[in-house]
C-alpha cells in the first residue's frame, strides 16, 4: 500500500505554482531576444528576424504536426501564399493599393482559407495522403508564381511590402518580428493547453476514443486549419517585407523541410521544444558557414535520427518531470464514497433498447436479432463465448458500427445508425477493451478529455483566452482531479499515462467516461489484467456508479464479477441471446453452463 | 495540337503511371508508401545521362548500369528507412523515415549533379514530331513493364510470393515464405520501375534534380485515384492524368492545369477516399 492517501490538500496552490517554471523558457528566450540588439550587428538582426517569422509559421503548424499529428510537409506553399498576396496587394499591381497592415489581414484570410483546403483530405484519410497533398500544394504554388507574370512577375519577380517607420530599419523591423512571434507564441500556447489542444492530441494518439467523447474531429481540424493557414501566411507578408524582393526561388522546398523538422527536433505536443527547434535550425547554417550548402541534407539526417533513435525531440529531453521514478508498488484504491460529489444523480429514465439489432460482416451474422433493454441505475451484464458478439454490440451502440437491420432507441429518440461522436451528447460514455489512452499526455489531461464536449468557450475564446476559457479549464481540472480522486488515481494525475500499470489505464478510462456525467456507461471487459483485489474494488465502483441512476452494460468474462454485481444478465452465443434473466436465473441455466461457465 | 497533346499526354502519363507502380510495388510488400518512388524516377534520369553522356557509355551498359543503380538505392531505402520503422506502423513513422531519404538523395543530387536540368542522349533516334521518341519511348516501356509485372505476378513462384505477401503478411509468413527477403527484392524492383520510368522519360523530362519532388506528387496522384496498391488503376490514372494536364496546358495554360489536376486530385480523394478502382477497408474499433 503507497501514498494514495495523502492527498495534496493544497491543490489550488500546485497549479498556480506550476504556471511559472512553465514560462520561465519563454520569457529566457523572450529576453535573449531582446538584448540581441545590444551585443550584435545588423546581419544577426537578418537572422533574428528570420527566426521569428519562420517562428511566427511554426507556431501554428505545430498545432498540426505537433498536437493533431498530420504531416504537414509543404507549408511553404502557405508562406509563398501570403508573402505574394500581400506583396502584390501592396504594391497595388492588380488592384489599388493596400495599407501594409490591410494586406497582411487580408493575405492571412487568404491563407487561412487554403490551409483548410489543404487540410480537407486529413479528415477522412490516412496520413501519408495529406502529406501528399501539402506537398502537391507545393509543387503547383510554386508553377503558379512562376507562370502568372502578370501578378506575380513569373521568374522577375516582385517588390515585397514596406513597413513604415519605426520598423523600416533592421532592428526596427526586428522588434516587430519578435512581437509577432510573442503573439504566435501565445496564440498557439492557448489552443495547445486547452480543451482544443487535447482533443487534438486525443484524435492523434486515440482518435477512437476521441470520438466517443464527442470529439467532432472535422469541425476541429478545420479551425486548426485556419489558424496554422492564417499565422503562415501572415509570416509570408513578413517574410515577403524582410526579403525586399521575392521570386519563386525565394521559397525553396527547402524552407518547408525547416519548418516540418522544427516541429520534430522539438518534439510532439510541446511549444518550447520546436520553438528551441526553429531557432537551432535557423543558426545552424550561419555559424557553420561551409555547411550552409549542405544544410537540407543535415536536417533530413537529424530527421531520420530523430524518427530512428529519440522519436520525444527536445521537449523529451527536456521532461525532467517524468523521468522521476513512480512507486512501483501501486494499489488503485477508489474512493466511492466521493463519487456522489462529482457524478450528478441521473435523472433519466430513459431505457436504452435494442431490438432485432443485426450486423453482418459478409456472410457472417455477427449480431443476429439482438433484443437488449439497459435500465437507468441497472448493472446489465452482457457475456458470452469469444466471438459470440458482446464487443460488437457495444460498438453498434456507440455508432463505430451502423446496424443493418433493428432499431436502438434511447426513450423515444431513436439513435442514428454509425455517427459515434454523437453518442456523448446523448449521455452514452464507455471504455475500450484495449485502453485508449493518449500515451503522451498526463493522467489528469487524459481525464479531461473526457469532458470535451462540456466546455462552453468557443475555439476564438480559447485563442484569446477570454474569461469564458479560463472558467471551462479550471472547472474541468477541479471535476477530472476529483473524478481521479473517486477512481484512486489522484497521486497519478500529473504522470505521463503511458508510464502507467495496465490496471491503471483502465481506471483512468472509467474516470474519463465519467467525465461526460453519464446516463449510460457501457464497459468492455474492465476487469480484463486486474489483480482480484482490483477486481472487487472495480465492482464496488460500477455499483455505486448505478446508483447514481446510471444504467451500466458490462461486458465482461468474469464470471464472478457479472453474478455479484449485475442486475440483469444476457448470455450471447454466435450474435445470438442464448439467455436472459436475473444472474441467478442464469447461473443455472442448462445451455448456459453447458456453452459457457462449465460445469 | 491533338497530336501533340496526345503525344505529350501519353508520354507524362505513362511516366507517372510507372511511378505510380513502383509505389505500389513497394506498398504491396511492405504497407509503406515511400517518398523515394519519385527520386528514384529522378535518379533514373541523372545516372542515364551521367553514364552515357558525361562517361560516353554505350546506350545498353548505361541503361543496364542505372537499373542496377536505381536497385541499389530501393534496396538501401529498404534497410534505412522502411525495416526500422515497420514495427510502428501505426504512428506513420514511415512517412517521416523516408521523407527523410528522399530529402537526402534530393540533397546529394543537387549538388553532385546540379541544380540545372541537364540533357539526356538519344537513345534509339527514331521519330520525328509526335512521333519522336521521347514521347513513345515512354509509353513502350510502360507496357513493357506492365507485361512483365503481370508475367512475373502469375506465372511465376517468385511473384505467387510476392502476392501472398501482399495478400496476408501473416499467413505468408506462417506459411514459411522468407518475407524479409522478399520485401527487399521488391525494393530494388521497384528501384528498377522507378529507373526506367527516369530512363524512358529522360529526354522529355531530362535529368533534374527536381524531377523527383514532381514525381513523387504526380505519381502519387493515379495511385490516389487507383487505389493504393492498384497497378491497372495506377495505369489509367497515370494516362487519364497525363492526357489531362497536357490538355489543360495546351488549351487554357500552364497555371490553370496545376490547378485543375490539384482540385480534382482533392475532390477524388474526398468522394472516392479508397480511390477508384479501389476497395474499403474498415475495422478500427
Amino acid at each position: 500500500m503507497t501514498a494514495i492517501t495523502d492527498i495534496p490538500t493544497s491543490r489550488e496552490t500546485t497549479t498556480k505554482h506550476s504556471v511559472l517554471p512553465a514560462l520561465l523558457p519563454f520569457l529566457g528566450v523572450f529576453a535573449l531576444a531582446m538584448i540581441l540588439p545590444f551585443v550584435s550587428n545588423d546581419y544577426w538582426a537578418l537572422i533574428g528576424t528570420r527566426a521569428a517569422i519562420y517562428w511566427v509559421l511554426v507556431a501554428g503548424l505545430n498545432l498540426v504536426v505537433g498536437f493533431a499529428g498530420h504531416l504537414a510537409i509543404g507549408y511553404v506553399a502557405l508562406l509563398t501564399l501570403g508573402a505574394y498576396t500581400t506583396s502584390v496587394l501592396a504594391a497595388g499591381n492588380v488592384l489599388p493599393p493596400v495599407p501594409i497592415y490591410g494586406a497582411l489581414m487580408i493575405a492571412s484570410c487568404v491563407g487561412a482559407v487554403f490551409g483548410v483546403i489543404v487540410g480537407l483530405p486529413a479528415m477522412r484519410l490516412r496520413t501519408f495522403y495529406f502529406a501528399m497533398t501539402t506537398l502537391g500544394f507545393a509543387t503547383i504554388v510554386t508553377q503558379i508564381a512562376l507562370a502568372w507574370q502578370s501578378v506575380t512577375g513569373g521568374g522577375i519577380g516582385i517588390v515585397g511590402p514596406e513597413f513604415s517607420a519605426p520598423f523600416n530599419t533592421p532592428w526596427g523591423f526586428y522588434y516587430l518580428c519578435i512581437g509577432f512571434a510573442a503573439v504566435a507564441t501565445w496564440l498557439s500556447a492557448n489552443i495547445a493547453y486547452s480543451r482544443f489542444g487535447r482533443a487534438l492530441i486525443a484524435i492523434r494518439d486515440a482518435d477512437v476514443a476521441a470520438e466517443a467523447t464527442g470529439i467532432s474531429k472535422p469541425k476541429l481540424l478545420v479551425s486548426i486549419f485556419l489558424l496554422a493557414g492564417a499565422m503562415a501566411a501572415f509570416a509570408g507578408g513578413l517574410f515577403a517585407s524582410l526579403q525586399t524582393y521575392i521570386t519563386p526561388d525565394a521559397f525553396t522546398f527547402d524552407l518547408s523541410v525547416l519548418f516540418f523538422i522544427a516541429i520534430l527536433i522539438g518534439g510532439r505536443g510541446s511549444i518550447l521544444g520546436p520553438m528551441l527547434g526553429t531557432i537551432i535550425l535557423t543558426i545552424l547554417p550561419e555559424i557553420a558557414a561551409p555547411l550552409a550548402a549542405w544544410s537540407t541534407f543535415l536536417y533530413a539526417v537529424l530527421l531520420l535520427l530523430i524518427v530512428l533513435v529519440m522519436p520525444g525531440g527536445i521537449a523529451a529531453l527536456l521532461d525532467f518531470k517524468n523521468r522521476r521514478p513512480l512507486a512501483s508498488n501501486r494499489a488503485i484504491v477508489p474512493r466511492i464514497a466521493g463519487l456522489s460529489d462529482v457524478l450528478r444523480k441521473t435523472a433519466t429514465t430513459k431505457t436504452l433498447t435494442l431490438r432485432d439489432v443485426v450486423l453482418t460482416f459478409g456472410n457472417v451474422r455477427a449480431i443476429d436479432g439482438l433484443d437488449l433493454d439497459v435500465k437507468p441505475g441497472q448493472i446489465h451484464g452482457l457475456i458470452g463465448p469469444n466471438g459470440s458478439g458482446k464487443t460488437t454490440t457495444l460498438n453498434v451502440i456507440s455508432g463505430y458500427y451502423a446496424a443493418k437491420g433493428g432499431t436502438i432507441t434511447l426513450g423515444d429518440d431513436a439513435l442514428p445508425p454509425g455517427m459515434p461522436e454523437l453518442r456523448a451528447g446523448k449521455g452514452i460514455a464507455r471504455t475500450f477493451q484495449t485502453p485508449r489512452v493518449i500515451g503522451e499526455a498526463s493522467v489528469l489531461e487524459n481525464v479531461m478529455v473526457g469532458g470535451t464536449i462540456e466546455g462552453e468557450a468557443t475555439f476564438a475564446e480559447a485563442l484569446l483566452s477570454l474569461p469564458r476559457h479560463h472558467r471551462d479549464e479550471r472547472k474541468l481540472a477541479a471535476q477530472a482531479r476529483a473524478m481521479l480522486g473517486v477512481v484512486g488515481l489522484e497521486a497519478l494525475a500529473d504522470v505521463r499515462a503511458d508510464r502507467l500499470q495496465h490496471s491503471e489505464l483502465r481506471f483512468i478510462e472509467i474516470a474519463r467516461a465519467l467525465m461526460l456525467q453519464p446516463d449510460f456507461l457501457l464497459l468492455d471487459e474492465p476487469a480484463a489484467g486486474l489483480s482480484s483485489d482490483e477486481i472487487t474494488r472495480l465492482g464496488a465502483l460500477i455499483k455505486a456508479i448505478s446508483r447514481r441512476g446510471t444504467g451500466v452494460l458490462l461486458v465482461e468474462h468474469h464470471a464472478d464479477l457479472i453474478f455479484d454485481i449485475c442486475d440483469q444478465v444476457t448470455v450471447l452465443n454466435l450474435g445470438k441471446i442464448l439467455a436472459a434473466g436475473t444472474p441467478a436465473e442464469i447461473r443455472v441455466h442448462k445451455e448456459v453452463v453447458s456453452a459457457y461457465l462449465g460445469g | 495540337m491533338l497530336g501533340s497533346i496526345i503525344a505529350s499526354g501519353l508520354a507524362a502519363g505513362a511516366i507517372y503511371a510507372l511511378v505510380g507502380i513502383t509505389y505500389n510495388t513497394m506498398f504491396s510488400t511492405s504497407r509503406v508508401m515511400s517518398f523515394t518512388a519519385g527520386q528514384l524516377a529522378m535518379l533514373g534520369g541523372v545516372f542515364g545521362s551521367l553514364f552515357m553522356l558525361k562517361m560516353g557509355m554505350p546506350t545498353l551498359v548505361g541503361f543496364a548500369l542505372t537499373l542496377i543503380a536505381c536497385a541499389i538505392i530501393g534496396v538501401i531505402t529498404e534497410f534505412v528507412a522502411v525495416r526500422p520503422v515497420l514495427k510502428s506502423l501505426e504512428q506513420h513513422l514511415y512517412v517521416l523515415s523516408t521523407l527523410a531519404l528522399a530529402l537526402m538523395i534530393q540533397q546529394v543530387t543537387a549538388i553532385k549533379w546540379g541544380t540545372e536540368p541537364q540533357p539526356f542522349p538519344r537513345i534509339v533516334g527514331l521519330g520525328t514530331g509526335v512521333w519522336d521518341e521521347k514521347f513513345w519511348l515512354p509509353v513502350v516501356a510502360c507496357g513493357l513493364t506492365i507485361l512483365g509485372l503481370e508475367y512475373l505476378y502469375r506465372r511465376t513462384l517468385v511473384g505467387h510470393a510476392f502476392m501472398a505477401i501482399a495478400e496476408d503478411n501473416f499467413a505468408a509468413r506462417a506459411l514459411g515464405l522468407p518475407e524479409r527477403n522478399l520485401r527487399v527484392a521488391s525494393y530494388a524492383l521497384a528501384g528498377v520501375i522507378g529507373g526506367v520510368a527516369g530512363f524512358a522519360g529522360g529526354e522529355l523530362m531530362l535529368a533534374f534534380f527536381a524531377n523527383g519532388a514532381l514525381l513523387n506528387f504526380y505519381g502519387f496522384v493515379p495511385v490516389a485515384l487507383g487505389g493504393l496498391g492498384n497497378n491497372r488503376g495506377a495505369l489509367i490514372g497515370g494516362l487519364a492524368l497525363g492526357l489531362f494536364q497536357q490538355a489543360a496546358n495546351f488549351l487554357v495554360g500552364g497555371i490553370f492545369s496545376s490547378v485543375a489536376v490539384f482540385a480534382i486530385f482533392i475532390i477524388v480523394l474526398l468522394a472516392a477516399p479508397q480511390g477508384l478502382f479501389g476497395s474499403a477497408t474498415a475495422r478500427r474499433v
